[in-house]
């Protein structure tokens, strides 16, 4: 099927065209506005190679609609000329004419007529030649058809002061034959239907190519939390490493269980008010489990278990303080806890993530409320070299293969060892984890055996993700005023790869 | 974690060699200390205030140090060293002896008046002290590192370090009514009350962080000398009678405070790093505390204690195996002289008094595998054979959460803490109406509450980003936190599920398909029959009258759903309808 007599036409006289057409030269030939020839030489371009089509813009000058009845009429003075008759016209007569007024003295000047101002009623006009040119009416015909270039600059220059021409810039299309052409061409089809797949006319039929380098249409979808997606991926590890999930849904914890259980004493810095919130109301811990209770103000203000203590003088009104937990290790301390009054006593892998609150000052990298990752392992004989190795196992988890650890001091840990993994992109190692053994002061007073070693180990949720997705203001990630086309755009959380390079 | 800043050039003179910057970097990792910054006065004061403040500022390289919490014996140059010195085997550990002076010993009688406001006081003397600009600054710097450290900011623990040639003991340590002390302090040029001086130093940047301490007890802590002379007003202030100067010779230490165990351990730290420069190396002349009850004790206490290990215990908790002589080496590296007695297995660790740290064997267990070095222990994996679980809220929450996204709509994450007016006015409820915990230490509105519902953070969320195009669909699953007497602490986590839906219609239908589809997930059938679901025309504060449902489910009412209240939408500044479900999930479990 030909795509309209226009494009038709255009392909035919392109065959035995030399090296080209240009498009209004073609609509004048053709006898149509030159619209039409653009709309066949866009329909023909998204056919593919059929044609070229170069975009040219030319100036080209046009008359003006006072132009056009000019040249169809005749110029003011010529028509001024023709009314008056060879007896003359009364000169009020003649200004009452509709060309009158401008035709009159222009006519007076080119010396076409003269006026008789002794006549009687009144000044007459009398024809002074018999024949006149009409020079304007002429010129506006040549440009009229297309020879405007034949006047000279000057003549054009005054019919456009005199409004008749004006000049307009038209985007015209050279077109040549493409890689494809023909002259034979069909409509292509844009999609596939129903009725072609039925009918079997799909097979007579060519079909629009498709544009590859437009981007798709985004499917309606609901978003995971990157950070919860972080989140999911590392309870994904702890879980294929065999560790259980601790409870952790209790935000609010007596300083007794954040602090005192874990051997941290009551003066100690995290205690104070500039670093953890304390709670008006429930201020304190309604339960305390007593005996336990009197075990670890023991340890803490005279000692035993193998211990020194802090020897200071322990209160239980310090204890019974009710504070936002500042670590998860609070609710470790209570699984562990449990764990003793189990007997015998069976190992355990245990581990949490959750949220935990410091009274801190904020920036761009920390806020009040932030997620801990923590793993515990309780079993006899373990070693400051398991606790290595499965830091090691942990961190290949996440892509991260080049460990090693310092010396430190966490007051309920010990031996503490910080972990720091070799950053490519920054080229210096950079401190990715804590962690240890817990402390006989703390292991003991629960009832755990002797010889049971605890270690454990922790980092932040959100520094990993922040690294993952490239996120430099914490603000973005985690809150209200989180950026939604960012949740919406990240990609999956796969921590054992690469992430693609950061865009600076 | 404190950091000492030492010059880098008199750190290497007392180390007897040089480091480039990565080699000492690498020692510091090794001794568990670190390198924290590379830097000089001049660049610190530029940093801090300008490059015009800086001109003229000395240009000495200064290493700042991070020293572990509770390492007090590192926390001057003089300590750093002889640590390093000694892990590096270039010194021995010096031994520090307490000795009795040739005439009469120093004493401090302590009244009972100090009782109540800061009964504790321990004396020594550094004799025949040799002090340079160096040394004396480093002695003024260890102070103030142990004033904002093991001292809590002067809370615990005080300093006061007096030229004793310009004092006549013997010294009285006792308690005032702050308008009956009266005295020149340190730096000053006349007499003030110490009333008048709590009122000047309300503005001393440094000074003022100290007054709490003693500010509203009835009676000031003060020590005078025989001749009525003060010599401090602990934890305030010295007087400047005895101000120490690069020329004092005899210094007399008295440590004040409310801490006795963390008193001794200061005054010990400071006689055991500076009695380097004693004429008699390493000797501090004792000092007698007579006490209200006519009972005296000396001090400095300079307690050298032994502790027995095992070296198969040390060997089984790092996972090595050391011969016990090798592991005594390694814990004398570490400034614990040890040696193997007994049967050959025991050895014997001796504590100085440098080393307050120690409390256990498992502190002399770590620093034998610091010796060793921690990146030379041979990694391996515990034999301990689990079966991992879930714990059942977080599996639950975990399933949801997909299959809500997977209905269209977008998790969110919001703070768990926020202001009283989010939970309540926001919402047109009163506070006292949510049962809130309340948090007493606040530093903005946002952290007053724990909240009560998740539908404000969401209305927040949906506020932060107005810009994106309609309609907003989030959700959220996570806990909240109401009081509850028959908890522990008097409070619980509730796990909620809350989801929004804001466009230019309220799209209730559109909620209450997502209930019925979450039921659907949650196997819940519609109906009141075998513990389905239904809900139930109701009314609520946030919600539009007429357009708001109870839900119940399970045989309880789980939550609501409904058209929000056009007060509500404005008050979260938003201009749109809305609707909102929030539903407790635990009762699915």
């Amino acid at each position: 099927m030909a795509d309209g007599p226009v494009a038709e036409q255009l392909l035919r006289r392109l065959e035995v065209a030399d090296g080209g057409l240009d498009s209004a030269e073609l609509a004048t030939q053709l006898g149509v506005e030159h619209q039409a020839v653009v709309g066949a030489v866009k329909s023909l371009q998204a056919l593919g190679e059929v044609i070229e089509a170069e975009l040219r813009s030319t100036k080209r000058w046009e008359l003006t609609t006072e132009g056009e009845e000019i040249a169809r009429e005749g110029s003011h003075e010529a028509r001024v000329f023709r009314s008056v008759p060879p007896e003359g016209l009364a000169q009020s007569e003649l200004m009452h004419l509709p060309s009158g007024k401008v035709g009159f003295s222009k006519a007076m000047s080119n010396k076409w007529i003269r006026v008789d101002k002794s006549a009687a009623n009144g000044p007459r006009v009398f024809r002074v030649v018999d024949k006149v040119e009409d020079e304007v009416q002429r010129r506006l015909h040549l440009v009229q058809g297309g020879q405007a270039e034949k006047l000279g600059e000057k003549e054009r220059s005054e019919l456009r002061k005199r409004k008749l021409l004006t000049e307009v810039t038209l985007k015209t299309y050279w077109v040549s034959k493409g890689s494809a052409f023909s002259t034979s061409i069909s409509k292509q089809e844009t999609e596939l239907s129903p009725e072609m797949i039925s009918s079997g006319s799909w097979r007579d039929r060519s079909f629009k190519p498709y544009n590859f380098l437009a981007c798709g249409v985004l499917p309606d979808s609901g978003h995971l939390h990157p950070l919860l997606k972080v989140r999911s991926q590392f309870r994904q590890i702890f879980l294929e490493m065999g560790f259980t999930e601790m409870p952790t849904d209790n935000f609010i914890e007596s300083s007794f269980w954040n602090f005192d259980a874990l051997f941290q004493p009551q003066q100690h810095p995290a205690r104070d008010q500039h670093d953890t919130f304390f709670l008006q109301d429930p201020a304190e811990a309604l339960q305390l489990p007593m005996d336990y209770v009197h075990r670890v103000k023991r340890a803490h203000a005279q000692g035993g278990y193998g211990s020194q203590g802090y020897k200071y003088s322990w209160r239980l009104e310090e204890a019974r303080k009710n504070v936002l937990r500042t670590h998860t290790t609070a609710a470790s301390a209570r699984a562990l806890y449990r764990l003793a009054q189990k007997k015998p006593f069976m190992p355990v892998k245990y581990f949490s993530i959750d949220r935990v609150f410091r009274n801190e000052t904020l920036d761009a990298t920390h806020l009040a409320e932030f997620h801990q990752i923590e793993g515990v392992v309780a079993d006899h004989g373990l070693t400051l070299g398991h606790l290595m190795g499965i830091l090691r196992e942990f961190f290949s988890k996440l892509g991260i293969t080049q460990l090693r650890f310092k010396p430190t001091y966490n007051p309920y840990t010990e031996p503490s060892m910080e972990v720091f993994s070799y950053h490519q992109g920054l080229k210096k190692w950079v401190e990715v984890g804590n962690s240890g053994v817990f402390r006989p002061e703390m292991l003991l007073p629960m009832g755990l055996p002797e010889n049971v070693s605890v270690i454990a180990w922790g980092l932040s949720l959100e520094r990993p993700t922040m690294i993952k997705y490239g996120i430099n203001n914490i603000r973005e990630l985690v809150g209200h005023r989180v950026n939604l086309q960012m949740v919406y755009d990240s990609p999956l959380c796969r921590l054992d790869v690469e992430p693609r390079p950061q865009r600076t | 974690m404190p950091t000492v800043s030492v010059k880098r050039d008199l750190l290497f003179k007392a180390l007897g060699r040089t480091y480039t910057d990565e080699e000492f970097d690498e020692l510091c990792f090794e001794f568990g200390l670190e390198l924290d910054e590379i830097t000089s006065e001049k660049e610190i004061i530029s940093k801090e205030q300008g490059n015009v403040k800086a001109e003229g500022a000395s240009n000495v390289i200064l290493y700042k140090i991070d020293v572990p919490a509770n390492r007090y014996d590192l926390l001057c140059l003089e300590g750093l060293v002889r640590g390093l010195q000694v892990f590096k085997e270039r010194i021995k550990a010096p031994v520090y002896k307490r000795v009795m002076p040739n005439g009469e010993i120093q004493k401090l009688i302590v009244t009972e008046e100090t009782a109540k406001v800061r009964p504790f006081a321990v004396a020594a003397v550094l004799r025949n002290i040799k002090f340079t600009k160096d040394r004396y600054d480093s002695f003024i710097e260890l102070q103030e590192k142990l004033h904002q450290n093991i001292c809590r900011k002067r809370a615990l623990v005080a300093i006061g370090t007096h030229d004793l040639d310009s004092l006549s003991g013997p010294f009285t340590y006792t308690a005032k009514r702050p308008s009956d002390i009266k005295f020149k302090p340190l730096n000053k040029t006349k007499e003030y009350t110490a009333c008048e001086l709590m009122n000047i130093y309300k503005t001393d940047n440094h000074l003022k962080h100290y007054l709490h301490i003693i500010e509203n007890k009835p009676l000031y802590p003060v020590i005078y000398d025989s001749n009525g002379v003060v010599l401090s007003m602990p934890p305030i202030i010295n007087g400047n009678h005895s101000k120490i100067t690069v020329n004092s010779r005899n210094i007399f230490i008295e440590c004040t405070g409310t801490d006795f165990t963390k008193a001794k351990i200061v005054l010990d730290i400071i006689v055991t790093m500076f009695s380097e420069y004693c004429q008699n190396q390493f000797t501090v002349e004792a000092a007698e505390v007579v006490l209200p009850n006519g009972k005296s004790n000396t001090f400095p206490e300079l307690a050298y204690r032994k502790e027995m290990v095992r070296a198969d215990l040390i060997n089984k908790k790092v996972g090595i195996r050391e011969t016990p002589e090798n592991l005594a080496k390694l814990l004398t590296r570490m400034y614990l002289k040890s040696e193997v007695i007994g049967d050959g297995n025991q050895i014997e660790v001796e504590i100085p008094p440098t080393r307050a740290d120690i409390m256990h064997a498992c502190d002399i267990v770590e620093d034998a595998a610091i010796a060793y070095g921690y990146n030379n222990i041979q990694m391996s994996l515990p034999k301990t054979y689990t079966i991992a679980n879930q714990f059942p809220l977080n599996k639950l929450t975990e399933l949801l959460r997909h299959d809500l996204a997977a209905a269209g709509f977008t998790e969110a994450l919001t703070f768990a803490l926020c202001s009283k007016e989010d939970i309540a006015d926001k919402l047109g409820l009163d506070i006292s109406a949510t049962n809130a915990v309340h948090i007493s230490n606040p530093k903005t509105a946002e952290f007053q509450v724990a909240r009560t519902t998740l539908l404000p953070g969401l209305l927040k969320t949906i506020a932060a980003n107005r810009k994106m195009p309609l309609p907003l669909k989030l959700f959220e699953i996570s806990d909240i936190v109401i009081k509850d007497s028959s908890k522990d602490v008097g409070a619980k986590n509730c796990r909620h599920l809350c989801a929004v839906y804001y466009n230019k219609n309220p799209g209730f239908e559109i909620i209450h398909g997502l209930l019925d589809r979450i039921m659907q997930l949650l196997d819940v059938p519609l109906g009141k029959d075998k513990g389905g679901y239904v809900i139930k025309a109701s009314e609520g504060p946030p919600f539009f009258p007429g357009r708001c449902a109870e839900i119940f489910a399970r045989g309880q009412s789980i939550g609501k759903l409904g058209v929000l209240h056009p007060d509500v939408i404005t008050r979260f500044e938003l201009t749109m309808p809305c609707s909102s479900l929030e539903i407790n999930i635990e009762p699915f479990l």
